[in-house]
């Protein structure tokens, strides 16, 4: 079908602005990619898959500036042991960064490895963007792939103790970033990967994960400290047989944020658990899109979302698990809540399911709701100040999402960086 | 302690006068009691003493040591020492029930200027008074009454009174729902809390738990208002022939 020529037009106004790398092993899957978003044209308000989010500011040939955000506390994860790698406005900062080796494990950044012939990513980068295109187009992270010229190449070999830290900071008002991570757990490796800080003005990021059999992966980001932040991200993920895959997502304000995670469950008795919490105080946007698919017997997925809005501030969830024929004793789970703190506030949902095979068990359910005022009256009366009590029962309510984080410390930390913004943001 | 002068209240949303007068005076080390048939506002009473929304007093005072409560905030109330023991204690599914209990025993010592408790002081006592209570480990690191039986969160009700430590405690149809064995435990944990310095107001529609927690003084309500008060005897009396005597003479 021919694309509409308005789409066609913004594809190309974007398109005219970006050089393709064309060296090395990449370049030939580049182009690939580089056809593939002509051929999809880049989302536009008319897409059903983008009904409740506008991409206009994400795919404008040029990106509208965000303001640096002055945050007063100290970045996230300070304190833990880990493998720091710095970006800022999504370039690799070598000297601000550790050194990027470790046992069991290769960190490669993708700039440095561009102009080789042969790379072990060469049957990796944009494999999973690329099988994730079906059944629904996600071109925006397959502009990632033609045009993203850094982020990280992680092979992960083993069991690695120490977590791997990105950071990222931004600097210049007018950024306009894209990074592309290839994380590859080999058969019963284990990585937790962190992410945090502001990206730049307009980030654009695809992370792509293979996870063998046996192999454990967790992800825990934070996106937060930039008000004017407009995000894309994309997380692809591949399970093996008998893996577990954990991803959490803290989003706080942000004028639009759109993580998307594609999750394909796809070896016997493996493991995928998608959770967010977002806080939104004023004009901000923040879209939950994910997408499971089932395609093995005896695994289980959960996807846990919760969203607290107020003054102006929309969510939106979009989540399927598509259950396929030959994934019996699929256990799957699903939802997403919000809470909305005064009538300013809204939250669009879309919960779906897709089953195929006959002996599931799937779930799934959505709801909006105000503060528990029988609740918010039984602690007042109990002494606890009304906008004490109203944190307490806010964090109540993201507790669910954040109960997903396996590390306790880090859980701890996710918490206590929600009762910092809670308290700023207390009526 | 507690001085209910003329209280007249009426609900917000509807026109609908509940309490037409109430005059009650609870002296500090006193245990009053409040009897009276259904509908007769002794719920509303408690409500509307505790702070709760919904409630217009149209007329009337309710002081707490010479100091107007109708005027506070239900967390200002708390802090000035007053408790109420609620019928239908509320679930709060993810908040631990020793976060809340220190976040409120904090938040009160705050609001009096006082130096909050530690997590290791604080542990120590909740820990003793729980287990006069019979209340296990597990109970209070469980979300807020959630998963609790009629009488586990009534002696969570009791638990929360002796770590708070207040001046007045309502306790409003605390026997309700529990069996004869709960119904002793409530009762030794508010009689542990009897003081010269604390004092009660506890409703019932029971003569039973008044052998328990022995009143000085027995209040009739009826259609929103004291119609009759007594000694023990009362409580008795409308145990043996019910309301109709009373409100027969009172009219």
């Amino acid at each position: 079908m021919a694309l509409p020529q308005a789409k066609i037009d913004a594809t190309d106004a974007r398109l005219a602005g970006l050089d393709l790398p064309t060296a090395g092993w990449s370049a030939d899957i580049r182009a690939d990619a580089l056809t593939r978003v002509r051929a999809m044209g880049l989302p536009g308000r008319r897409d059903e898959y983008w009904k409740y989010t506008n991409p206009e500011t994400l795919i404008n040939a040029d990106a509208p500036n965000a303001a640096v955000f002055d945050a007063q506390e100290s970045p996230m994860f300070d304190g833990v042991d880990r493998i720091k790698i710095v970006f800022v406005d999504g370039v690799f900062d070598a000297q601000r960064s550790d050194d990027l080796s470790g046992e069991n494990l290769s960190i490669e950044r993708l700039a440095d490895v561009a102009d080789l012939d042969l790379h072990w990513a060469k049957d990796a980068y944009g494999v999973l963007e690329a099988k994730g295109q079906d059944p629904v187009q996600r071109p925006l992270a397959t502009l990632n792939t033609a045009f993203a010229n850094d982020g990280l190449l992680i092979h992960v070999t083993g069991q690695v103790d120490k977590p791997v830290n990105l950071i990222y900071e931004h600097k210049d008002a007018s950024s306009d970033a894209m990074l592309h991570h290839v994380v590859k757990l080999d058969a019963g490796a284990s990585l937790t990967l962190l992410e945090n800080g502001p990206a730049a003005a307009r980030f654009n990021k695809v992370l792509e994960a293979f996870v063998a059999p046996n192999a454990t992966f967790n992800h825990i980001r934070t996106q937060g400290r930039d008000h004017e932040r407009r995000a894309v991200t994309h997380i692809f993920a591949e399970i093996g047989a008998e893996s577990v895959f954990k991803t959490f997502t803290l989003t706080a304000n942000g004028v639009l944020t759109r993580n998307e995670c594609i999750v394909w469950l796809q070896g016997d008795e493996g493991v995928a658990h998608i959770a967010g919490a977002c806080v939104g105080d004023g004009d901000f946007h923040h879209d939950d899109t994910v997408f499971v698919t089932h395609d093995a017997v005896n695994c289980e997925s959960r996807q846990v979302f919760k969203k607290v809005l107020r003054n102006g501030a929309t969510g939106v969830f979009q989540g399927k698990i598509l259950v396929k024929p030959d994934a019996q004793k699929t256990d799957g789970y699903q939802i997403s809540q919000s809470l909305l703190l005064d009538d300013d506030s809204q939250f669009l949902a879309k919960p779906e399911l897709e089953i195929y095979a006959d002996d599931v068990a799937c779930s799934h359910g959505s709801t909006s709701g105000a503060i528990d005022e029988e609740a918010l009256y039984y602690l007042r009366s109990r002494g606890v100040p009304v906008g004490e009590a109203t944190d307490l029962l806010t964090l109540a309510f993201l507790g669910e999402a954040v109960d997903e984080i396996e590390d306790r410390d880090l859980a701890d930390m996710v918490v206590e960086r929600l009762q910092g913004w809670l308290i700023r943001h207390r009526r | 302690m507690l001085e209910i002068k003329n209280l007249h209240v009426k609900l917000e949303e509807e026109d609908k006068q509940i309490l037409k007068g109430v005059d009650l005076t609870v002296e500090a080390g006193k245990v009053h009691a409040i009897m009276g048939p259904n509908g007769s506002g002794k719920s509303t009473l408690s409500y509307v003493l505790s702070g709760k929304d919904g409630y217009e007093v149209t007329d009337g005072s309710a002081s707490l040591e010479g100091e107007d409560i109708l005027d506070m905030e239900p967390e200002e109330r708390a802090a000035a020492g007053l408790f109420l023991a609620f019928q239908y204690p509320v679930e709060i599914p993810g908040v631990g029930n020793m976060t809340f209990l220190r976040t409120a025993v904090n938040s009160q010592r705050k609001a009096r200027g006082e130096e909050e408790l530690s997590a290791a002081d604080f542990l120590k006592i909740i820990r003793e008074r729980a287990k006069t209570l019979k209340i296990d480990a597990d109970m209070l690191k469980r979300p807020v009454n959630v998963g609790f039986s009629g009488g586990e969160k009534k002696r969570n009700e009791i638990l929360q009174m002796a770590m708070l430590e207040p001046k007045m405690c309502i306790l409003d149809e605390t026997d309700s729902g529990l069996d004869v064995d709960a119904m002793k435990l409530v009762s030794e944990g508010v009689n542990a809390l009897r003081s010269e310095g604390r004092a009660f107001l506890v409703i019932t529609h029971y003569q039973r738990l008044l052998d328990h927690i022995k009143p000085d003084v027995v209040h009739i309500m009826a259609n929103g208002r004291i119609v009759k008060t007594g000694g023990p005897e009362l409580a008795l009396e409308v145990e043996q022939n019910g309301y109709a005597d009373i409100l027969a003479e009172a009219v």
